[in-house]
């Protein structure tokens, strides 16, 4: 049980991380970044390159840097996009991300990437069952980060633009809060979590990222949905159902109904948001939307 | 008047072409030309969803899959291991659009509900639940090796698949000559259909949705209806395209039916232009040829850094996912019409210069 419980807080803590990127970015600029998941893939591959001759750690700060620096340039072309549309510019990160997909996939080939983390495969026995130390991390390393986005967005001046933008770009902007800046910053801390999410995605029990990983990052949408999409407490609650939500399918399935497979527990989150939406269609804690006429 | 004859003189230009295609290409480019215009009808369907009606999807693939599979199990008679009902292919096909349909409408109390990008998202748990059930139920699926796909026969008349030799004009008619002509009626009855919806009353009641909800409302649209009405539409036509993939294919195999798959079909309704459906159908052309294209020319050595194993230089395919982002990127930036609006402009201006 207890193991079961870990496991589902670790993941939902990957989740989390990840879904937390989407919120900020789409915070920020109303944007739903659908590269996500490539940007999460260079993060890791520019790690895999530099690990070996620099270690894990410089590695990983250069690599969320590039994570970072990539979904800049992102939101610069997002940003060319004439009427403003936040469909429009949504669906421009689907052709962004076919094009670093393309070239990752040129890159990598056929290979698997690892990032070289530190963590390895070692497993620490709590309360008589075993569990791996990268996962002890990642529900470390995602709770702080949790923290320290909570904070800036509760303490820091970029904190208070950021929620008075998603509020209203437009008042805001007239009060003297620069988009830009808030667009740039929102974009940077999602592909900074991106990759930081990505970190331990490649970590064990995985085994490592191929080309085809991008996808991965498609499995924190749940969360989000689930969540409310413009709601940050709304993407780590969204995290925590699905990650957990996932543990508990993984244990139960093979005792209560076997003829539904291993793989059934991968699809949980998506039914989890399916059901989620029946309900409530902007999310637990999305704002909704008002039609005035 | 001349702009009438200009018109007129150039779809009877194309459409003597079209008729020709089989005299004119390899066995392998016509099986490229029939897909092109098979996810050409999957483009239009989308073109009407995302453009016309401003309805993001990131599943159509999925429901491109539900005709595929479908036909096949409808058409095929029952196997040891393989669901099959052994239906006339005609009905099969009937069949298999009508179950696309109804799957765009069991989608539809969530597709009524929600706006654009929410849309979008919560598309994406079918895509992941299609592919969990592709892997699981071998029995519909015939696993990762995929299963045939029955021929399509007409009253003794097959249209597909092998069949007997059939000189005309020193040409084989073979399966694929036929099937091309099937595909061929199928795509201009399908887009004649489409743009009779997009000018009439029900595209302009989804383009007033679009851009005004609560106007549309006013003018006595019922928007639920409307969503998911147009979601059910462009669902049909997705399954409608599975089914001539999967005569094309002859075996359909559940890797075709990804997630980029979904992907790319937006990918060609932005570089035809969003609404467009003769943009959609032009953006289905070239995101099917061009890899094709560079293929052929990679093997024969004219082009250097293509070569289709990957070993030289890149495959045509990865070469033209490159292409085909960064025209997603500039077409959103500079001519968000995609194709079509270039092509209307430069219509305008050249009738200009013989007006003037």
């Amino acid at each position: 049980m207890l193991e079961t419980l870990l496991q589902g807080l670790s993941s939902s803590s990957i989740y989390a991380v990840l879904a937390l990127g989407f919120v900020v970015i789409y915070k920020g600029t109303k944007v739903v970044n659908l590269a996500h998941g490539s940007v999460m893939l260079l993060g890791v591959y520019v790690i895999s390159l530099l690990a070996p001759r620099l270690g894990f750690w410089p590695g990983a700060v250069i690599g969320i840097l590039v994570g970072a620096a990539g979904a800049v340039v992102i939101q610069f072309m997002t940003n060319a996009v004439r009427s403003k549309d936040h469909l429009v510019m949504t669906i421009m990160t689907i052709g962004i991300n076919v094009m670093i997909a393309a070239e990752l996939t040129h890159e990598i080939g056929d290979a698997t990437v690892f990032t070289g983390d530190p963590w390895g495969n070692r497993s620490l026995s709590i309360g008589g069952s075993s569990f791996p130390v990268s996962r002890l991390m990642a529900l470390i390393v995602g709770s702080v980060l949790i923290g320290v986005i909570f904070a800036i967005f509760r303490f820091t001046q970029f904190g208070v633009k950021l929620r008075a933008s998603a509020v209203d770009a437009e008042t805001s902007s007239l009060l003297g809060i620069s988009q830009r800046s808030v667009s740039i910053w929102s974009w940077v801390i999602g592909g900074g979590l991106a990759t930081v999410g990505g970190i331990f995605l490649a970590a064990f029990p995985a085994n490592g990222l191929d080309s085809g990983s991008a996808t991965l990052a498609m499995s924190a949408i749940p969360a989000i949905i689930i969540g409310g999409m413009d709601s940050a407490g709304g993407a780590v609650l969204g995290g925590l159902i699905v990650g957990c939500g996932e543990a508990v399918a993984r244990r139960l399935i093979p005792e209560l109904a076997p003829v539904l497979g291993d793989s059934f527990a991968s699809v949980v989150p998506f039914i989890l948001m399916l059901a989620v939406l029946l309900v409530r269609p902007s999310g637990l804690f999305g704002s909704k939307v008002v039609q005035r006429v | 008047m001349s702009d009438l004859i200009w018109k007129r003189s150039g779809i009877a230009l194309v459409a003597v072409l079209l008729l020709a295609v089989p005299f004119i290409l390899e066995n392998d480019m016509l099986g490229v030309a029939i897909v092109c215009l098979a996810y050409a009808v999957a483009a239009i369907g989308l073109t009407v969803l995302v453009g016309v009606g401003g309805q993001l999807s990131l599943a159509h693939g999925f429901f491109v899959a539900v005709g595929a599979y479908a036909y096949t199990v409808f058409g095929s008679p029952k196997g040891e291991h393989l669901f099959g009902f052994g239906l006339p292919p005609l009905i099969a096909a009937i069949g298999a659009v009508v179950v696309a349909a109804f799957a765009g409408l069991a989608f539809s109390p969530i597709a009524r509900r929600l706006g654009g990008l929410y849309l979008g998202m919560a598309s994406l748990a079918l895509v992941f639940i299609a592919d969990y059930v592709f892997q699981r139920v071998g029995a519909l699926s015939g696993g990762s090796g995929g299963r045939m796909v029955p021929a399509f026969t007409v009253g003794g008349l097959q249209l597909s698949g092998f069949t007997k030799h059939l000189w005309i004009a020193g040409v084989d008619f073979g399966g694929m000559q036929r099937l091309w002509y099937l595909v061929l009626i199928v795509a201009v009855l399908s887009a004649v259909a489409a743009l009779r919806i997009v000018r009439g009353r029900p595209g302009q009641a989804l383009q007033l949705m679009r851009d005004n909800p609560a106007a549309a409302a006013a003018m006595g649209v019922n928007i639920p209806r409307a969503k998911s009405g147009v979601f059910v539409m462009s669902s049909a036509y997705a399954g409608l395209a599975g089914v001539l993939i999967a005569l094309q294919a002859q075996t359909v195999v559940p890797h075709t039916f990804s997630m980029t798959l979904s992907l790319n079909l937006l990918v060609m309704i932005i570089l035809g232009g969003l609404g467009s459906v003769q943009g959609a159908v032009v953006g289905a052309v070239v995101v099917n040829l061009l890899p094709a294209i560079l293929d052929k020319l990679g093997t024969s050595g004219a082009l250097a850094f293509i070569d289709p194993t990957g070993v030289r230089g890149m495959s045509g395919g990865l070469f033209s996912a490159l292409v085909f982002g960064a025209a997603v990127v500039l077409v959103l930036i500079f001519e968000p019409l995609g194709l079509a609006g270039l092509f209307r402009r430069a219509v305008r201006r050249a009738s200009i210069t013989r007006a003037g």
